[in-house]
Parts: C-alpha cells; sequence; structure tokens
C-alpha cells in the first residue's frame, strides 16, 4: 500500500503488511545505496501489528520505481548468494570427500 | 590494508598533507568505514556508512553496485557436520546478514507436535506440560513435502502427521523413563474415535477419527523407505512409577517460528564480525612474553628473529573474544589495536535435524527472494 500525494511523485511511504526487520532493513540497505534516493527510512508503528512502514524520498523519480529497483537489487543481491554458497559448499564437499579417501602409493 | 606509519598521528599543517588520490579514501577514513576499532573504553565506528553519496566530496562513489558486488563476494566453508555449520560470509552488508540470521530462526517452517489427545495420563506430569514437552521435540522430516494446516482445515495427510504413545509401568516394577522413541508413527492417521452424537446409529459408515487421511503415509514415495520419527530416540518426556501409564496421540503440523520457538529449525544461527589483531608497532623480548601471557586465548605467539631476540606475532586472530586484556594498562592499547572487519561474517548454523544446515541456509535466502518479489508484484 503506498501513501503519497498525486503531485509530486518522488516521496512516499509504503506500508507493507506481514514484515519485519528482516525485510525492512535489508531494503533500507539498497535503497540507501541508490544514488536517485535523497531520504529513507522504515519505522514499525505498533510492535504489536506485524506491519512497517517504509518511507522513500527521491530526487525526481517516481518513489515506487525507486522501490521496485531496490527490491530486483536485494533480489539479484540473494541469488548471487545462493550461488556462491552452494559453489562454496559443492567445493568443500568435494575437498572432504578427497581427504577422507586413504590413498596408498 | 593501513600501514602502521598512516596509524601514527603526528601534527602537520593541513597544506602540508599529501593530496589523496581520487577514487581513493584517505586511510583513516577507509578504516573507520570497513573495521569497527574496539577500543579499551568502548567499540567505536560501529555504524555502517550506507549512503550513497556519503563520500561524494572525496570523489568515491559509496553507491551499490552490483558488479562490484559480485566480485568481491566469497563464501567459505569452514567446519561441517550432519548438524552443525560454520562458514565466513566475506563482502555483505550487515543488514542483510542479518537478514538471513532471522529468517533461519523465525520463518523457515518445520513439522512440529501441536495438538495433543490425551486418554490417559495418570504420571506425575501434568497433561499440559506434558504436551509441551512433546511440542519442543524435533521432528526428523522434511517440512517442504507437507502444507499448512489452516483454521478450517481437516486434518489430511499432507498437513499433519500423527504419533502414538502408549507406556505403562508394571506394578511392583521399577521406575521408567518415557524417551521420544517411544513415538510411534501412524502413516494412517488418528487411532481414536471420534465421539458423535449418532455414533451408534449407523455401523455401515466408516468410524470417524479425529484425521481424514485418504491414503496411508508410508505409501507416498517420499516416505515409504524413510519413516518419520524424532530426531533423537533418547529425550526424556516423562518419568512413570509403578502403575502409572501415559497413552496420547501427537499430532505434529507446519508452522514458522514466529508462532513459537518449537518450529524454529536451527538450535540457534548466529554470526560474528571477524576479529583482526594488529600490532602497531614491534614488541620484543620480556614485552612480547608479557603479552603472550596476558591473552587467555591464546591469540599471540613468539617467533625467533635471530640473534637471541624474540617478537611477538599475531597467530590466531580467529580466536580472539575481544575480551581487551592485552591492550589493559601502561599504554599498550598504542602497541596492539583490535578490530573487527565490518563485512567479513563468521555465520553458525546448528540444525535441529529437520534439514541440513546447508539447506537451511538456501531456503533462507529463498525466502528473502521470495519477499522481494512480493514488494515488486505489490507495486505493479
Amino acid at each position: 500500500m503506498e501513501h503519497g500525494s498525486f503531485q509530486d511523485q518522488s516521496q512516499a511511504t509504503f506500508s507493507l503488511t506481514d514484515e519485519d526487520h528482516t525485510l525492512a532493513n535489508s531494503l533500507r540497505y539498497t535503497l540507501n545505496q541508490d544514488p536517485r534516493v535523497t531520504f529513507c527510512g522504515y519505522s514499525i508503528p505498533h510492535p504489536s501489528d506485524a506491519r512497517v512502514n517504509i518511507r522513500v524520498q527521491t530526487t525526481v523519480d517516481p518513489a515506487r520505481e525507486v522501490l521496485k529497483d531496490s527490491c530486483q537489487d536485494l533480489m539479484l543481491i540473494c541469488q548471487h548468494v545462493r550461488g556462491t554458497f552452494d559453489q562454496a559448499f559443492t567445493e568443500f564437499k568435494s575437498k572432504k570427500g578427497l581427504e577422507s579417501m586413504s590413498i596408498e602409493p | 590494508m593501513i600501514s602502521e606509519e598512516e596509524q601514527k598521528t603526528s601534527k602537520i599543517p593541513v597544506w602540508d598533507l599529501p593530496d589523496v588520490p581520487k577514487g581513493k579514501l584517505p586511510p583513516h577514513l577507509e578504516l573507520q568505514r570497513t573495521r569497527v576499532l574496539c577500543t579499551f573504553d568502548a567499540p567505536t565506528h560501529t555504524e555502517n556508512i550506507r549512503y550513497s553519496g556519503a563520500y561524494a566530496s572525496m570523489g568515491v562513489d559509496n553507491s551499490l553496485r552490483l558488479e562490484d558486488f559480485r566480485n568481491n563476494f566469497k563464501v567459505e566453508v569452514i567446519k561441517l557436520t550432519e548438524d552443525d555449520m560454520e562458514f565466513d560470509m566475506i563482502g555483505i552488508d550487515a543488514a542483510i546478514a542479518n537478514a538471513f540470521r532471522r529468517i533461519l530462526i523465525a520463518e523457515l517452517p518445520t513439522m512440529a507436535i501441536e495438538k495433543v489427545f490425551i486418554a490417559n495420563n495418570t504420571s506425575v506430569v501434568q497433561d499440559e506440560v506434558l504436551a509441551h514437552r512433546l511440542g519442543l521435540i524435533p521432528l526428523k522430516v522434511d517440512p517442504r513435502l507437507f502444507n499448512y494446516m489452516s483454521e478450517n482445515d481437516e486434518p489430511n495427510e499432507r498437513n499433519t502427521i500423527v504419533f502414538k504413545l502408549h507406556v505403562r509401568c508394571e506394578r511392583g516394577s521399577p521406575r521408567i523413563k518415557v524417551k521420544s522413541n517411544e513415538l510411534k508413527w501412524l502413516p494412517n492417521g488418528s487411532e481414536f474415535i471420534r465421539s458423535t452424537e449418532k455414533s451408534t446409529a449407523d455401523s455401515t459408515s466408516k468410524t470417524k477419527t479425529y484425521t481424514s487421511f485418504s491414503c496411508g503415509q508410508d505409501s507416498l514415495p517420499e516416505f515409504s523407505d524413510n519413516p518419520i520419527a524424532p530426531k533423537h530416540d533418547d529425550i526424556i518426556i516423562a518419568k512413570l512409577g509403578p502403575g502409572q501409564e501415559i497413552e496420547l496421540e501427537a499430532h505434529a503440523v507446519k508452522g514458522m517460528g514466529k508462532t513459537h520457538a518449537k518450529w524454529s529449525p536451527v538450535a540457534t544461527a548466529w554470526y560474528r564480525m571477524l576479529p583482526e589483531v594488529v600490532l602497531l608497532q614491534e614488541i620484543e623480548d620480556e614485552r612480547a612474553e608479557e603479552l603472550v601471557k596476558k591473552c587467555p586465548v591464546n591469540v599471540f605467539d613468539i617467533e625467533d628473529i635471530g640473534k637471541g631476540r624474540k617478537r611477538a606475532t599475531v597467530a590466531r586472530p580467529r580466536s580472539c573474544t575481544l575480551c581487551r586484556e592485552c591492550i589493559r594498562g601502561d599504554d599498550w592499547d598504542k602497541l596492539v589495536a583490535l578490530r573487527r572487519v565490518k563485512d567479513h561474517f563468521i555465520f553458525t548454523i546448528e540444525s535441529t535435524g529437520a534439514l541440513p544446515p546447508e539447506v537451511l541456509f538456501t531456503e533462507a535466502v529463498k525466502i528473502l527472494e521470495d519477499k522481494c518479489e512480493r514488494v515488486i508484484t505489490e507495486l505493479s
């Protein structure tokens, strides 16, 4: 859900239900690293509500597009983490497999 | 790396300072950006500088470039056993590392006993305490093969696992321990007959139990050669005295750690930043021996540099607990610097046994991806 004005698309607050620090803090990180963003932050208005508000203010671009791009960035990061992790894991496994084998001359 | 000469801060007029090459941060800022400095009173520079324009005045772009991330990100497995895993994750921000940790603890589903139907319990353990103890028993079953059971769902073979526990301590025999291996899997569902008002009238219809399985779980290919059981079979559930008996049925369902910790797939998952110990000056002879003796976890070693002289070296920085004993008293903090590397995480996952730790981590990353995707679809 987006709360913004119709005149100025460059600043908006997005209210995400069923999310918490896990996503909001990661998104704040990727948003902050986007040069188009002038301000971003998040808050959890009440600890009993499963809801987090993310505030995005940009230079000119629509805040919604910038947030979408940040999500995309975060997804790409995750995909890379997964790929690298799998690779490191299989490498470790194969190395350990070699070590456990006793090679008699 | 920051060399030792740059560490020393002597007073130079500002116009005598050398020009900082564009596109690179001066060493002291680079140190503050990449390290947490652990001084003897408090850690400093703990925050991460994330704003893309933070170093704009120095011609340094701090924005996220995926290409750079891809080149710098590294994973190194340190230790791997059946249930435990330790690995280094290098080149990632704490925000994302913490997201993985939080998802591992609270948002990965597992199966755990949720409903307990107690037919008889004459033990000293009260029903509710017994039910709670049963709930906390880790089950060795892949939760990805099951669905969540919502409020109005009938328990069926795709969302419920049924266990039976029937133990009796005979009169005249010594007390017995009821252990988790007494939990017997019932692949055909509940055996307790549900009493309804007209249960006696129509004997033609199938007797109704507390579950409605359409087929036995042991006939499903994923469980046929891999029966469902508790992960450990020596967990004490209760103790029975002579003449006491427990008869119950336990129904396990899929759930998440944020509802109740019994559904958490990890005993715990945590990370720490890599400790970095730097000797700012050469520490020799008696002082070296003093330094080695100061450290309770044996971070330092002594090496011979010839002519009977000895020098301290940092041999095992990973085992440093940052107790700061080595920088206590008489200017030791000018000789030794304790730091933490901000983007190097030593990540440890202890699985409870439902899934191996490496699968847990990949699943956690997938969940974060799904969250992003949800936001993207909602916005477009």
